[in-house]
């Protein structure tokens, strides 16, 4: 029998998105917590598209294209963020930005 | 089985070809902007220093590889690697002529032909910013650091543009395979004007065309928009760290980056391998005119000699410009050599531009950078294709 | 072959997934995360989703992540300091999630059905024609709300992003 089960490709999806909330939980540099949620993103479009080819459908292409869209924009406002903050702060640290005021 | 043997021949020929180019691109860069500054250019190694590149070659695998202190060593290996291996991928892609019979196998002269061909040239091309970036990042120098942030800028900004002027022409084709494109842009308006996309109604895409040539210029960080690596502030940019067969990567990416913008400019604007001109109407002999003229002026200046030895160099350039006409003849092999003859004729002579602009125009200012792509760039390439789309909405195709 | 591309490119998204998470500067964790993105485009290849690996490259690995990688040298990000790891951490977190993620793992495999397999061309409708066409039809309305949402962060980011006056 030739192919690759489907449900490898979910468990696949859901080893990244485990490993993107480990990485969003453990590490300490803002720039690597956000890179965690954009694995969790991309763990996330595996599945749409692995749906998708069970369904025989396009559906769940479309879905991964919003969520590209949705990402690109939540990295551009995401990173102007950090910069600002850097700005202020002076620092990348996630639990050195800890006051409301400076 | 055929297929694969097939292919892998034509891999091999590509890449022979490819790497050929690369070596020899240089050469004719140096000729040409010496030619265009009144100058010779180089002379020295081999008649009209035609062995210069293997010169160079050879220097530059002699020399030492140095690693500067404080480098993340894994990056600063990868950098060349990532840049030379990116530039060289595009070419699978490139339709260099319809399919062929040669010697009884059928055959398309080209390796891929992917259904979204444009968009995988679009990736490959937007990954090698990544080259110059992680180049100057790790080299752990100033330098090399403020080149490549300025080369990200840039190649991020330019995109934009880049990618809006392409998408012009597929409105006209229909298609995002690039056979597709080239076989779309075949046939003649009255005879004689080829419906290639810069000519093609209802929408010409002159403007797309050259703001595609614009962005290209940035792309591959050429004269004038070679920022990255102003040597007069940035000492050589990006590449600052990197000497012996690692610069040579760079190099390398350099050149085979200005083949890809200039061939997929061809096929997108300038009908990729068809004909200037009918076969009916003769074009299928003019690369024999073509070489056999260049092998007269040749064989002229060979009997009228401006220096001694030119008395011999001259009538062997003769010999073999005529056999280069005499092959054009051989009837079996014209299906495959005429539409290469072809796609390397509009291709070369987009490339030549890029050398002829780099010989003329000075350099912008970051700022003026910025600004032109931005202010004025983008805004003119939105306006084409919102034109385009109307005109072919209105008038269809 | 399907079998040996996708173990391939699967053992590659979480190998570079895990170093993602070890690393700590952040421009190893960068390269780490275009790697599982490049891998990701392989697989949807093998779904026959042509389109959307060809715009997971160009928007994430050429765009998204050449951002990361401009911000990380525009602020010459450092590596993260090392702060008091906490034991529990380390003896009980990394067992749990090994634990979690087999579990999760067996249980997917369990629930669903596993005649289902996927190969190479057994879904061939990804291609630009068929997702164009949807994305312009049934969806329009969320094409044209993400549309405004981009234009939306574009004018934040330019906004959060600018020079304060007289600083």
């Amino acid at each position: 029998m030739t192919g690759v089960p489907l449900s490898w490709f979910l468990i696949l999806s859901a080893v990244l998105f485990s490993l993107g909330v480990a990485g969003f939980l453990i590490r300490r540099s803002v720039l690597t917590v956000f890179m965690s949620i954009e694995l969790m993103l991309n763990a996330v479009n595996l599945s749409f598209v692995a749906f998708s080819y069970q369904l025989k459908q396009v559906n769940g292409h479309l879905f991964t294209f919003f969520v590209m869209v949705v990402a690109a924009a939540e990295a551009a406002l995401g990173l102007a963020i950090i910069l600002a903050v850097f700005r202020n702060r002076g620092t990348l640290q996630v639990d050195e930005v800890n006051s409301m005021k400076n | 089985m055929t297929f694969f043997v097939i292919t892998l021949i034509k891999a091999a020929l590509w890449a022979a070809a490819i790497l050929l180019s690369l070596l020899y691109l240089q050469w004719i860069e140096r000729k040409v902007i010496a030619h265009v500054q009144l100058r010779l250019g180089p002379s020295r190694v081999g008649p009209h220093g035609l062995l210069q590149p293997l010169a160079d070659v050879m220097k530059l695998l002699l020399k030492e590889d140095l690693t500067p202190a404080g480098a993340h060593k894994f990056l600063y290996l990868l950098a060349p690697f990532l840049a030379v291996s990116l530039a060289l991928v595009p070419v699978v892609v490139l339709p260099f002529g319809p399919e062929v019979e040669v010697f009884g196998v059928r055959t398309a002269l080209h390796l891929a032909d992917l259904n979204i061909g444009v968009l995988f040239l679009l990736a490959v091309t937007s990954l090698g910013v990544y080259g110059t970036a992680l180049a100057g990042w790790a080299s752990n120098s100033k330098y090399a650091l403020l080149g490549a942030l300025r080369s990200s800028a840039q190649m991020i900004s330019y995109e934009l543009p880049m990618a809006i002027a392409v998408v012009a022409p597929l409105l006209l084709a229909n298609t995002l395979s690039l056979q597709g494109l080239a076989e779309a842009q075949g046939g003649y308006y009255g005879g004689w004007i080829p419906r290639w996309n810069v000519f093609q109604l209802p929408a010409p895409q002159i403007f797309g065309c050259v703001i595609f040539l614009i962005s290209g210029f940035a792309e591959t960080n050429r004269v004038p928009f070679d920022l990255p690596e102003a040597e007069n502030e940035l000492v050589a940019g990006f590449h600052t760290e990197y000497s012996s067969l690692k610069f040579a990567s760079f190099f390398m990416a350099e050149y085979a980056n200005m083949i890809t913008s200039c061939a997929f400019a061809t096929v997108l604007f300038f009908g990729a391998w068809q004909p200037l001109w009918p076969e009916a109407k003769g074009s299928g002999y003019f690369p024999t005119l073509l070489f056999g003229l260049a092998g007269l002026v040749a064989l002229y200046h060979g009997l009228h000699p401006a220096r001694p030895k030119d008395r011999i160099t001259l009538p062997v350039v003769a010999l073999a410009f005529f056999g280069l006409a005499a092959v054009f003849l051989i009837p079996v092999v014209r299906p495959v050599l005429l539409p290469v003859f072809w796609f390397v004729l509009k291709a070369g002579s987009l490339l030549f531009t890029f050398m002829w602009v780099r010989a003329t125009l000075p350099r912008f200012r970051y700022d003026q950078l910025m600004a032109f792509t931005w202010k004025f760039l983008f805004p003119v390439a939105m306006v084409n294709l919102l034109a385009t789309g109307l005109l072919v909405a209105v008038y269809g195709k | 072959m399907d079998l040996v591309l996708f173990l391939t490119f699967a053992i590659v998204a979480v190998g570079c997934a895990v170093n993602l998470v070890l690393q700590r500067h952040p421009i190893s964790a960068a390269i780490s995360l275009i790697g599982v993105m490049a891998s990701l485009a392989v697989l949807y290849l093998l779904l026959g989703a042509e389109f959307i690996a060809a715009a997971q490259v160009i928007v994430y690995a050429g765009a998204i992540m050449v951002l990361f990688v401009f911000v990380i040298m525009l602020l010459n990000a450092e590596a993260e300091r090392k702060t008091g790891r906490s034991l529990v951490a380390r003896y009980i977190g990394i067992p749990s999630l090994v634990l979690f993620l087999s579990l999760l793992g067996v249980l997917i495999h369990a629930l669903y059905p596993s005649a289902e397999r996927a190969s190479f061309g057994g879904f061939t409708g990804g291609t630009p024609q068929n997702v164009g066409r949807l994305l312009f039809t049934r969806y329009l309305l969320p094409f044209e709300a993400t549309s405004a949402l981009i234009l939306i962060a574009i004018v934040g980011a330019v906004w959060l992003a600018r020079k304060e006056a007289g600083e």
